[in-house]
């Protein structure tokens, strides 16, 4: 049986090998967070940590992802208790259309795992492959700046 | 398509020897994948490099760096053990952004042999040799003597790619790489540069400018004896107009970059 964990639960892959795992992801686990904006490995609005690192899961296909842990934006938090970043890009106004957000927040999170106080150009840095159309950047950076202040 | 997974080198190498036609390898897939996307093939069989922890290694010793083919830039970039490269590093960082970092790797970038490809001109200025691993046993192939053409290689249909080899620098080495793309992040390259001087040794690549990485063998020797080697630039490269950029664009920043190179030279 192949098997993967995530977001802490053990699951067991179904799909064939080369199915994508931003498929398996949004309709075997119906984790719908995590957005195809290219499908590409361009714009990031896919990402997920593999194994702690953030990665394109529209370029990951789940037969590498067996035996190994993905965590997706549903991981991070929810609505009833959002994480310390998922807070600040609310009351920054870090999201417009929300499309870029669970990338923006994946990569955040995994930056602030390695570098609890980044400066703006590490943050900068490390969004750079999440593409934002709507906010110009400043407020998601802000966001992040703040949640590594708490 | 059949998905296979070898979990040892010695079972890739197997597969390799006994398929008909030569399968997809992929490792990170950041190149393959996304070709599938735009233009799906019919490929038959894809091998998955990514069970075979024997390639993600790193080592080095007194002659110099091994890096496994399935190391990836992110892991050029953190391993401190790069520093004595230092455009290992600094190129590492301007592949994609870090979810491609982290699974993009030096020898799927050697392997896909892409023209603008971004390693191949830092491989061609520090003086590479690429590991092949079959059946047959390992042989290692000069980086210059890699390419044969547009994406082509010396790689035999049953051949992989185990490791690139990077002899130590010497000490007080000048080196420069510059990628020159629409922004610094997510873009793949219109010309890019990588040098390397020390003492009577000068190696140059260049990325863009032609079907291969070009080694510059005209700029090099007016380096060397003094003459301008802007002027050599124009023996050693016709750039191309493309969706990417323009023959007279590429031509104006090469030539910006071989001057920045050879001012960096003057200053030593």
């Amino acid at each position: 049986m192949a098997k993967m964990t995530v977001n802490g639960q053990e699951v067991t892959v179904s799909a064939p090998p080369m199915t994508r795992l931003i498929d398996v992801l949004r309709e075997q686990m119906l984790l719908t967070g995590t957005k195809e904006g290219c499908g590409e490995g361009e714009c990031g609005s896919c990402t997920v940590l593999l194994d702690g690192e953030p990665v394109n899961s529209c370029l990951v296909l789940v037969g590498q992802a067996i035996d190994r842990q993905v965590t997706t934006v549903e991981g991070l938090g929810n609505a009833e208790r959002l994480s310390p970043l998922q807070a600040c890009f609310i009351s920054e106004g870090g999201a417009q259309c929300g499309i870029c957000t669970p990338g923006m927040l994946v990569s955040a999170h995994a930056l602030l795992e390695r570098k609890p106080h980044p400066t703006d150009d590490e943050i900068r840095e490390a969004i750079a492959g999440n593409l934002c159309r709507c906010t110009g950047y400043q407020r998601i950076v802000n966001a992040i700046r703040k949640a590594a202040s708490v | 398509m059949i998905f296979s997974q070898p979990q040892s080198l010695t079972a890739l190498f197997d597969e390799l020897a006994s398929a008909g036609d030569r399968p997809v390898l992929i490792a990170g897939g950041t190149d393959w994948i996304v070709e599938q996307h735009l233009k799906p093939t019919a490929a038959q069989r894809v091998l998955d490099l990514s069970r075979l922890a024997e390639l993600r290694t790193l080592s080095v010793d007194g002659e110099g760096l091994r890096i496994g083919a399935g190391v990836t830039y992110r892991q050029l970039i953190e391993d401190e053990r790069t520093r004595p490269w230092p455009m290992l590093a600094e190129m590492a960082k301007l592949v994609g952004a870090w979810q491609i970092q982290a699974r993009g790797t030096l020898g799927g970038n050697v392997a896909t042999g892409s023209p603008a490809g971004d390693s191949l001109p830092v491989l061609m200025a520090y003086g590479a040799q690429v590991e092949l691993g079959s059946v047959r046993g390992t042989r290692l192939v000069p980086f210059e003597a890699f390419y044969v053409g547009y994406r082509r290689t010396v790689m035999a249909a049953d051949e992989a790619i185990t490791a690139i080899w990077l002899p130590t620098p010497a000490a007080g080495a000048v080196t420069q790489y510059r990628k020159v793309g629409t922004r610094r992040a997510q873009a793949i390259s219109k010309v890019a540069f990588a040098g390397y001087a020390a003492g009577e040794t000068i190696r140059l690549g260049m990325a863009s400018v032609g079907p291969t990485v070009m080694t510059l063998p005209h700029t090099t020797a007016a380096l060397k004896n003094g003459s301008d080697p802007v002027a050599a630039l124009h023996e050693d490269i016709t750039p191309l107009d493309d969706v990417r950029s323009t023959a007279t664009y590429r031509m104006f920043v090469a030539e910006n970059l071989v001057r920045a190179f050879a001012d960096a030279l003057a200053g030593r």
